[in-house]
């Protein structure tokens, strides 16, 4: 199947990916050529099929639900955050800021 | 006298174990190897002389003590950089251990340095790495194979003992059939992933490289086993060397079944003589061979390049300029912060395979693509099943060619992917794989041979690759350093 340019966009859109023109062409051209290669499971025949997600036939038993003291102080944890105050990671202004 | 390079992780330990003042002096001959070959090979990212150093001086005891390793880059490694190839991680230092190197660790292992992979674990070649290729030490004009190629050539060179990689789609057997080296993706869940940098979690595996199937072996028991951090692990997944027989006559009375269905074209002449070769030493071994059939494995592909890249998009949602790594600092609102961070920070594969993901997610699309590769999935595990089955595990090339020149597939995403096409079904089944040298080009390249078996059979894999080793014979090649 080919996919144009404007499908990658939404799609770049959906992943969070600011693009350029020429990637969006690019990437139109290259995805193209891999779902094309991907259709040929089709001739596979695989309509009664169970799909499979996860190849252990269990699930590990569920362990008990208690809380542990992380090995990770809150320094530790944001120590690697772009933007901190100490406290809490900091980002760019989520809701607009309305004067009462 | 043997040099310390040249030893193998038994016996560094045992020799450790006797005389603890021995580990500095091993660990000093593994640096020098860095220094003589890591500029023509580029194997390494960030190193830790200072803290191998530390745990060398400190080693006493254990089944790895003062065996020097590196680990590939999408592994935490506490207070020392990990980036997974990526500049959206650089920089990230991780605050905690994986948990393999807290028991490598444990073990009295000293990790060396950080090994160059793909960027995310993306890739055949290393090539996609953000911080240049890594180089094939057997002809630097040749690529390492991937994504794990900077933990082979580290291996391979004598600069570590033994290196962790990871295998979302042979990321540790291809690379290792590359560089003459013993490459094991275990069975799904043996090995904890707590700590390892996700991308496709139904098929991530951590993977060893070694030089030896006695020395995998051993550092296979070390790490495997279930772990509280990780509940993918499998509750009966440790592994014990008790009873295991590695001589040249392990593989006596076993049986190996080749799918000479998939092995008719599209293979290199030299890799087809190398799998007459290993049919023909496991013969010798006392190895029964026996014909199998498996579905064609381009179907492997297509499956993998769907789960895996749809699985990506999601793990890979994570790096958002939020808390670690890389931020665009010119974003004034959040999803400019989220698109910039992200549309810099990742390089093409990565972006390539995240928009793939997306897409065979995305509404109108999920039953056309992601479903469908999903019963594919099912089909394929049940083929791999029924063809071991009567047999011990399955014989056949790791890649269906010889180590490939730089720049050769880089423009050409598809013909890159395909050079998974053997690897991809254990991944996609579960199910463990070893591969093991087996001889070389005419120029000197390395060819490898898989094994393959079922879930839980890693035992019987180190008979059968002891055996071929054995069957094999001689002294090891070492690739000769650039003068």
């Amino acid at each position: 199947m080919a996919i144009d340019k404007d499908t990658v966009r939404h799609v770049a859109l959906l992943a969070r990916l600011e693009l350029s023109e020429e990637e969006l062409e690019r990437y139109a051209r290259e995805l193209s050529a891999v779902l094309d290669y991907v259709t040929q499971l089709r001739d596979l025949g695989l309509a009664e099929e169970e799909p499979l997600a996860y190849v252990n036939d269990a699930f590990p038993p569920a362990r008990e639900d208690r809380a542990r003291p992380s090995p990770i102080s809150r320094a530790e944890a944001l120590s690697q955050a772009p933007a901190s105050d100490g406290t809490y990671f900091l980002v760019p202004p989520v809701v607009e800021y309305l004067e009462p | 006298m043997t040099p310390h390079w040249k030893k193998s992780a038994g016996a560094i330990a045992r020799e450790v174990a006797a005389q603890p003042g021995t580990a500095s002096a091993v660990l000093e001959a593994h640096l020098e190897r860095i220094s003589a070959w890591d500029p023509s090979v580029h194997a390494l990212l960030a190193r830790d002389e200072q803290g191998a150093r530390a745990k060398a001086k400190a080693a006493r005891g254990g089944p790895l003590a003062g065996v020097p390793f590196v680990a590939k880059d999408n592994l935490c490694t506490r207070g020392v950089p990990t980036t997974c190839g990526s500049k959206i991680l650089e920089p990230y230092v991780p605050p905690y251990d994986a948990t393999v190197i807290a028991r490598l660790a444990a073990a009295g292992a000293v990790l060396v340095a950080k090994a160059n992979c793909d960027e995310f674990a993306m890739g055949s070649s290393t090539e996609n790495s953000a911080f240049g290729t890594s180089r094939n030490p057997y002809d630097l004009t040749r690529v390492p194979g991937g994504s794990s190629g900077g933990s082979a050539v580290a291996t391979a060179t004598g600069m570590a003992a033994f290196a962790l990689g990871s295998e979302t789609g042979g990321s540790v057997r291809q690379p290792a059939s590359f560089t003459n080296l013993v490459g094991l993706k275990p069975t799904y869940g043996r090995l904890s992933r707590y700590g390892l940098v996700a991308f496709g979690s139904s098929l991530d595996q951590i993977g060893i490289f070694a030089r030896t199937v006695a020395d995998c072996a051993l550092v296979f028991a070390v790490a495997a086993g279930p772990d509280e951090n990780d509940m993918t692990t499998r509750p009966d997944g440790a592994f014990s060397l008790d009873g295991l027989d590695l001589s040249p006559g392990a593989g006596k009375g076993l049986t190996v079944g080749v799918p000479r269905n998939i092995l008719k074209e599209g293979l290199d002449p030299e890799v087809a003589a190398a799998q007459v070769a290993a049919e023909e030493a496991l013969g010798r071994a006392g190895v029964r061979v026996k014909e199998v059939h498996l579905v064609p494995p381009a179907a492997c592909v297509a499956t993998y390049y769907l789960i895996a890249t749809a699985e990506a998009s999601s793990n890979l949602a994570r790096f958002d300029g939020v808390r670690y790594g890389y931020r665009a600092s010119d974003a004034t609102d959040l999803l400019a912060l989220y698109t910039k961070t992200r549309g810099r920070g990742f390089g093409p594969e990565v972006t390539r395979r995240i928009l793939l993901g997306t897409f065979a997610l995305s509404a109108g699309y999920y039953d056309a693509y992601y479903r469908l590769a999903l019963q594919a999935r099912r089909r394929i595990r049940e083929d791999l099943a029924a063809a071991l089955d009567g047999v011990d595990a399955l014989l056949l090339p790791t890649s269906p060619t010889p180590p490939f020149a730089i720049g050769e597939k880089a423009q050409d995403p598809l013909a890159m992917y395909l050079s998974d096409i053997f690897t991809i079904g254990a991944n996609l089944a579960g199910v463990p794989a070893l591969n093991v040298p087996c001889s070389f080009t005419g120029s000197g390249l390395p060819i490898g041979v898989q094994l393959v078996g079922a879930a839980a059979a890693e035992g019987t894999l180190f008979r059968l690759g002891a055996a071929l080793e054995g069957a094999i014979g001689g002294e090891r090649r070492w690739p000769e350093l650039p003068s």
